[in-house]
């Protein structure tokens, strides 16, 4: 099988396919995390999207039963160096091959993934088109010439209904833009009662299930056409700010974006996002340091948030971008990075166990 | 400023000598830690013993002390410089444990010294067996069961509970020392001796044995304000039982899920934290595959070989951040050195897959055990760098210089099926290959992807994880389709096996192709290698470092400049015989380039050195020095010239072939290179000058040899042709060892021919000199302790010489200027005289630079490789501050003393001979001879006894059975010596009035030297290395002890003379080198 790469400026890269017999449009971005293709596949974030892995060596344990941060794969498509057919872990039912050919995903490997990364990194992320199915560059071109890319994925990817997960602690009502199994199971585990919503849920219906928090998922997209989450976000935390309920939030990526939306502030796209394991972030607070986990196009623009009571706690060590904020009086706060890791360090879990806290506090009914 | 108040001045303590165990990482970090202080304004004391670093050199720390690493002289020099810290974490075990000595004595505390970057409590913490498992029992880390034992009882107690196989892991020592795996009850005896007696406080730990698990190390860094991350992860190919310093070693790490990564992750910042470490950390892990469980193997909290490799690996100086963080930094506040914008407060990720390869000495001690265990044995490695595994895995192995560049070995082709299994059972050095064949065996011709049941089998038999083992399985695979091939190669076919990582040689030897049809394929197709940089982010920021690998893929991106380019080719891994001091002249060679105004491009492959150091040259090339390597990147970079003389043997062998190509060869050239080393030549072009050498000839055959023996007569010197290190040499004094030699050390045949040479007795003395094609300069000569017969790299040698008349000086000067003229050297030589009382002989000319370079540099002061280097882009000597001839001789006095790794390879006799087998070297510097030669004992590390009431055993070849030995004995009696020995030798001292001299057969002696009765033993073997005889084991059983084993009588009499200033209580007093080189 062969397999094809044409990005949206004719830049064509051929390889060999994997996966299933596919041709995707969506924007190609690159992730340099060494581990957890499969979390980071399955993690809807990255829905419209085709990932260039920067590991050259991907698939070497295979795929687990456990390691999904959602059911499915998100991803548009995989591109990497080399692919392992043969993966060995205990855990591994299947090979990453076998994994994408089952959920319809086509993969080009044997392709150069540092000169994408690099084309990234100058180009930024950019359109592309992916196929295993033996189309021709200018096939390829025809298709990204008549695709619009969305930007509304986050509609469609949470949950379609209000689901309920049953707990004696706090109850959580949890705005999902596409959410990560690991956050719910960073709330689930601290004991938390979550009630999660679909996309479009109002601040009564909301409010209607008595929360004690709130919790503003990621997702994948442009925050700013997650209308209803920031009307939804604004609404509550006008009435937080007025003093008619007591409501904890907190958010993670777009729920961070979101936040800031909701406080008057302006989001905008960075150039080619970060998407890693890797990445330092300063909490200006304490002045400590800690490696997190990134997948985001999207940044808050620091000096924006400051008119909505917004201040900003947590920056990026490589390029200064926002990465966490708190409001000055209310028991809001938000981080760009992925706490919940999956993949990547754990080092800021402990954000859950602040949240969590924090909910304790608000006296809700369930607390 | 630093974040540290105060801090002005700070010590920092070298690792010594090379050693199993210890090698040149130490140089690296501590190089780098040097220049990360002065960064500061902090002036940087430094004390070292070992002369070969780069460390030591002029430039690097602001003031060294070539002096002693012991207790006595660290609080000399405290007292003199007044520091307000210290660095301990730079000089492996060496340097925590000394830290630790002069804390525990109060030192430190006297002089307000701080410790830096670690703490008494870290150490003791991280060291201690006992304190450790109780650390990681509060911190809810799991360790395996074990007892922290001092006494056999206790370790059998253990066993009954757990059962076998259990580790004995002996407390403080380096490289695992005196460690192992027992089975049963009789290793468990032994281990656990030896154990308890390498351990520097007398301590084992038994553990459980959870050999089979696979084996993770993460490198760590703290800073004061907590902060944590982890450098690189890396994964062995060897699951647990093996050494990580034997072990092959990839990173990233590629079998474990992320959530298996994070768990260890999380444990390595755990176990930092609870350490309370500011700086770098090694922490090891054991993952059983079956059940994801872990245990913690083992923590070093400081810089270690490991993290010189992960720096290499991943390109994050660990040593330099770590040095900084000592200092009072913390890492956000600190740059990627690499992007130069991006924070250091980040985790590398790697775009590329990493092998670490072990360099073993096995080719050279035939007797040692080649098993593998818990006891490191190699001596160093290489690294390389791939975009895929099993290309990374076949560079390392064209890396090693094995005369191998594949996984076929073919006596291991040959060997039956059991006897493979076996092979694979034994877990030796050679491995990998015998799994390799395994493979191949197993290859069922009806299923092209798949052999399961072969898989399993290996890996049950192996516990090397399947993922590794389907890799070699696809190097194996694409040995069959170039064989399958006939002849036939097409551009695809050609493209795969160079991108699976074959040489030019393999697909040759494989296909059946010739030559020409892959060259031209290769020029038509375009099908090089392109330079990939590494970078620390994957591509995701813009890299500033030349840090370059080959590989096959798209996009190079090796930007060539405009300036004129002059590349050194490296010295490969460190080995018996070819040590760090190469590293040291490439690495001048590099400073003298650019220096020059030329940008200096270098190509190397060994991860411990300063020259793979990313900052050390213009651009690096981290790559294999096999001809093919080295001209591709000829062909990329297109320099003025390669420069080969600095690379030791390693790049001089490239000579020829380079020169074949057309490439120039900056210095002296092919034609010259080749009149030194082919021994004929040499002889008759010295002939010509008139100069001696001793009479020899080259045979093929047996009858040949003995032939020659009614000429020559005995003593004889013999050798294989074309050597490093005087590998397989020998001195023979009758016809049946030379029969031995010829049947057993060698295998004789038209390619392979035997150099027969008359033994000339006599003084050895060695000349370096640099030529700059018509005038010579020697900066200084030194004359060798031990008599001819020795090899240069083992006897101790002295500068300036100590006992050679001043005209044999005149003469050598003579004889110097004419060989180098008449050879037409243009850069470095090395030639080594002998001188027999009467007459001055050319043993060796060797035109490139030595293991005395180094060491001649830095006790004159005279530059010699950047004259080298000037030299070969014809600057004139005479026009340099240096001048021409010989020159000044120095106020000081100078004793190299070579240290071996005796207790590390067990079954290997140290007794000195034409072979070389010491690891490494200190130099002990001071005013007069007695002084030096006293300090470079103590150097060494070797226990200088007293005499008063200790036993001296006395074991003589019958050559030596003559006056000068009976003088030598006799001092030792007059300095208090009884005398023990047995036999000949016994009746021999007998008869020349010694009395009593006490009977001591090879059992008495080993019970003697364990009730520590015999404290020295002066035993010249007549046949070295035979394992089978009583006193090799005698031998054996002493150096595990650290006694002093004095195989030669001259060796002794230098001895001698230590053990009279240790007597005398002589006060030393330490300088630094420049205080000695300006008096």
């Amino acid at each position: 099988m062969d397999g094809l790469l044409v990005l949206e400026d004719g830049t064509t890269f051929r390889g060999k396919g994997f996966g299933a017999a596919a041709t995707h449009v969506g924007e190609l971005v690159f992730n340099t995390s060494m581990t957890g293709y499969q979390g980071i596949l399955t993690d809807p974030s990255y829905c419209g999207q085709v990932i260039n892995m920067t590991y050259p060596l991907i698939g070497n344990y295979g795929v687990s039963e456990v390691d999904n941060q959602s059911e499915k794969i998100h991803a548009f498509g995989f591109v990497t160096r080399d692919i392992s057919f043969r993966p060995s872990n205990r855990m591994s039912v299947m090979s990453i091959s076998e994994w994408l050919a089952q959920q319809g995903v086509p993969g080009v490997y044997n392709v150069d993934t540092r000169q994408i990364t690099k084309k990234i990194r100058t180009a930024g992320t950019i359109p592309c088109v992916i196929s295993t199915e033996g189309i021709s560059r200018e096939e390829a071109l025809g298709l990204l010439a008549n695709a619009t890319l969305r930007v509304d994925y986050m509609r469609d990817v949470g949950t379609r209904e209000l689901r309920i997960y049953e707990n004696n602690g706090p109850r959580i009502a949890v705005l999902d833009f596409g959410i990560k199994r690991n956050i719910l199971t960073g709330l689930t585990d601290r004991g938390c009662e979550v009630y999660l919503f679909p996309y479009g849920a109002t601040a009564d219906d909301v409010l209607a299930v008595q929360p004690d928090g709130l919790f503003l998922s990621n997702g994948p997209g442009d925050p700013e056409a997650c209308t209803a989450g920031v009307e939804t976000t604004r609404a509550l935390i006008a009435m937080a700010a007025a003093g008619k309920i007591t409501l904890p939030i907190f958010g993670i990526c777009m729920g961070h974006q979101v936040i800031g939306l909701a406080a008057g502030g302006v989001t905008y796209k960075l150039k080619f996002g970060h998407r890693g394991a890797n990445h330092g972030v300063l909490d200006l607070e304490t002045d400590r340091s800690a490696i997190t986990s990134q997948n985001h196009s999207f940044a808050v623009a620091a000096e924006s948030v400051a008119k909505g009571g917004f201040l900003v706690t947590h920056v990026n060590l490589n390029d200064g971008t926002v990465e966490g904020m708190r409001h000055t009086e209310l028991p809001i706060f938000s981080v760009q990075y992925h706490p919940e890791g999956s993949p990547g360090p754990n080092d800021s879990q402990y954000l859950f166990d602040r949240f969590v806290s924090m909910v304790g506090k608000g006296g809700g009914p369930n607390a | 400023m630093p974040k540290r108040e105060g801090l002005h001045k700070v010590l920092m303590i070298g690792s010594g000598p090379i050693i199993i165990g210890q090698a040149a990482e130490f140089d690296y970090a501590g190089t780098q830690a040097c220049k990360a202080i002065r960064e500061e304004g902090i002036e940087c004391v430094l004390v070292n013993s070992n002369p070969a670093t780069i460390m030591t050199d002029e430039g690097i720390a602001d003031k060294v002390y070539m002096e002693p690493l012991t207790e006595e002289a660290l609080e000399a020099i405290i007292a003199r410089e007044k520091p307000q810290g210290l660095l301990a974490g730079f000089g492996g075990q060496t340097g925590l444990n000394l830290a630790m000595e002069l804390d525990e004595k109060g030192i430190l505390a006297k002089y307000g010294v701080a410790l830096l970057g670690v703490n008494k409590d870290s150490i003791r913490r991280a060291e201690d067996r006992e304190e450790f498992k109780v650390l990681m029992k509060e911190i809810d880390e799991p360790i395996p069961d074990s007892v922290i034992a001092h006494g056999m009882d206790e370790c059998r107690a253990f066993v009954e509970k757990v059962g076998y196989p259990v580790i004995i892991r002996p407390a403080y020592t380096l490289g695992g020392t005196g460690g192992g795996i027992a089975t049963n009850d009789e290793e468990l005896d032994t281990l656990v001796t030896s154990g308890i007696e390498n351990s520097a406080i007398g301590q084992i730990l038994l553990e459980e044995s959870v050999a089979g698990w696979k084996e993770i190390e993460y490198e760590v860094m703290r800073d004061a304000k907590d902060n944590c991350i982890t450098v690189c992860g890396m994964e062995n190919f060897d699951p647990v039982g093996v050494h990580t310093g034997d072990s092959i070693v990839v990173a990233p790490i590629q079998t474990l899920r992320d959530y298996e990564y994070q768990m260890l992750r999380d444990a390595a910042l755990k176990i930092i934290r609870s350490l309370d470490i500011e700086g770098g950390c090694n922490v090891q892990f054991a993952l059983d595959p079956d059940t994801s469980h872990y245990i913690v193997i083992e923590v070093n909290p400081r810089v270690s070989r490991s993290s010189a490799l992960a720096s290499k690996a991943a390109g994050y100086p660990i040593a330099k951040l770590a040095a900084k963080i000592a200092l009072g930094y913390s890492l956000d506040e600190l740059k990627n050195y690499v992007t130069g914008e991006t924070s250091a407060c980040f985790e590398p990720t790697l775009d590329y897959c990493v092998v670490k390869f072990p360099k073993w000495p096995f080719d050279k001690f035939k007797t040692a055990s080649r098993k593998l265990g818990t006891q490191m044995k190699a001596t160093g490695e290489v690294m390389s760098i791939s975009r895929t595994f099993e290309s990374a895995l076949l560079k390392a192995i064209t890396s090693l210089e094995i005369k191998r560049e594949g996984l076929r070995v073919p006596y291991i082709m040959q060997l039956g099926d059991e006897e493979l299994v076996r092979k694979i059972e034994e877990r030796d050095d050679e491995r990998i290959f015998a799994i390799a064949e395994a493979l191949r065996r197993g290859i069922d011709p009806g299923r092209q992807d798949a052999a399961p049941t072969m898989m399993d089998k290996l890996y049950d038999l192996t516990k090397v994880d399947r993922w590794f083992l389907g890799k070699l399985y696809r190097i194996v695979k694409m040995e069959k389709t170039l064989a399958e091939a006939r002849g036939v190669l097409s551009r695809d076919l050609i493209y795969e096996a160079e991108e699976i990582g074959f040489t030019d040689n393999e697909i040759l030897a494989l296909s059946g192709a010739g030559r020409d049809v892959l060259t031209d394929i290769r020029v038509y197709n375009e099908i090089y290698p392109v330079y990939k940089v590494v970078d620390t982010c994957g591509g995701e920021f813009e890299a500033l470092t030349p840090y370059y690998y080959s590989c096959f893929d798209a996009e190079d991106e090796s930007r060539i400049s405009d300036a004129e380019k002059i590349l050194i080719v490296g010295s490969g891994p460190i080995r018996i015989g070819q040590g760090i001091e190469f590293d040291y002249c490439c690495v001048r060679g590099v400073w003298a380039i650019k220096e020059l105004g030329y940008e200096a491009v270098i190509i190397n492959n060994n991860p411990e050195t300063v020259s793979t150091d990313f900052d050390t040259s213009d651009k690096l090339y981290f790559e294999a020095l096999h001809v093919d390597d080295v001209m591709n990147v000829i062909k990329k970079e297109r320099p003025l010239g390669v420069i080969l003389q600095f690379g030791g043997q390693t790049s001089l062998n490239l000579a020829e072939d380079l020169d074949r190509r057309g490439i120039r060869i900056l210095g002296t050239s092919f034609a010259s290179i080749d009149l030194a080393e082919d021994r004929q030549k040499t002889t008759d072009f010295l002939r010509t000058l008139g100069i001696d050498t001793p009479p020899g000839v080259s045979v093929t055959t047996r009858e040949a040899a003995f032939a020659a023996v009614k000429e020559l007569g005995y003593p004889l010197v013999v050798r294989p042709s074309y050597v490093i290190g005087g590998r397989a040499m020998q001195v023979v004094y009758s016809d049946k060892e030379l029969l031995e030699y010829l049947s057993e050390a060698v295998s004789l045949s038209d390619e392979h021919p035997v150099l027969i040479d008359k033994y000339i007795f006599g003084k050895e003395i060695e000349v370096d000199a640099i030529s700059d094609g018509e005038d010579i300069l020697i900066p200084g000569i030194m004359e060798h302790v031990e008599r001819t017969g020795v090899h240069s790299g083992d006897s101790i040698s002295v500068y300036p010489p100590h006992t050679a008349p001043a005209g044999v000086c005149d003469i050598l000067i003579e004889y110097t200027e004419k060989i180098t003229r008449g050879l037409g050297v243009v850069g470095l030589v090395n030639i080594q005289y002998a001188w027999d009382g009467e007459k001055v002989w050319v043993i060796e000319v060797n035109p490139r630079a030595s293991r005395t370079v180094p060491i001649i540099s830095k006790v004159t002061g005279v530059p010699m490789v950047k004259l080298a280097v000037a030299s070969m882009l014809g600057h004139r000597l005479a026009d340099s501050a240096y001048g021409t001839g010989l020159y000044k001789k120095m106020a000081l006095t100078a004793v190299k003393v070579p240290v071996f790794s005796g207790a590390k390879l067990t079954e290997v006799d140290m007794s000195l001979g034409p072979e070389m087998k010491s690891t490494g070297e200190v130099l002990g510097v001071d005013v007069s001879y007695e002084k030096a030669c006293y300090k470079g004992f103590l150097a060494s590390g070797v226990h200088i006894p007293t005499g008063d009431g200790e036993g001296l055993y006395v074991r003589l070849k019958d050559p030596d059975k003559n006056e000068d030995s009976l003088a030598v004995v006799r001092a030792y009696v007059d300095e208090g010596f009884t005398l023990y020995s047995h036999g000949g030798t016994r009746g021999f001292l007998e008869n020349n009035g010694f009395a009593p001299v006490h009977e001591a057969d090879a059992e008495q002696m080993k019970q003697l030297v364990a009730d520590g009765v015999v404290t020295c033993l002066l035993d010249v073997p007549n046949v070295a290395n035979d394992p089978t005889t009583d006193s090799f084991e005698v031998r054996r059983y002493a150096t595990e002890r650290r006694l002093p084993v004095l195989t030669c009588v001259d060796t002794a009499a230098a001895f001698l003379m230590a053990l009279r200033m240790k007597k005398a209580g002589a006060e030393a007093a330490y300088r630094t080198l420049e205080e000695y080189t300006r008096m």
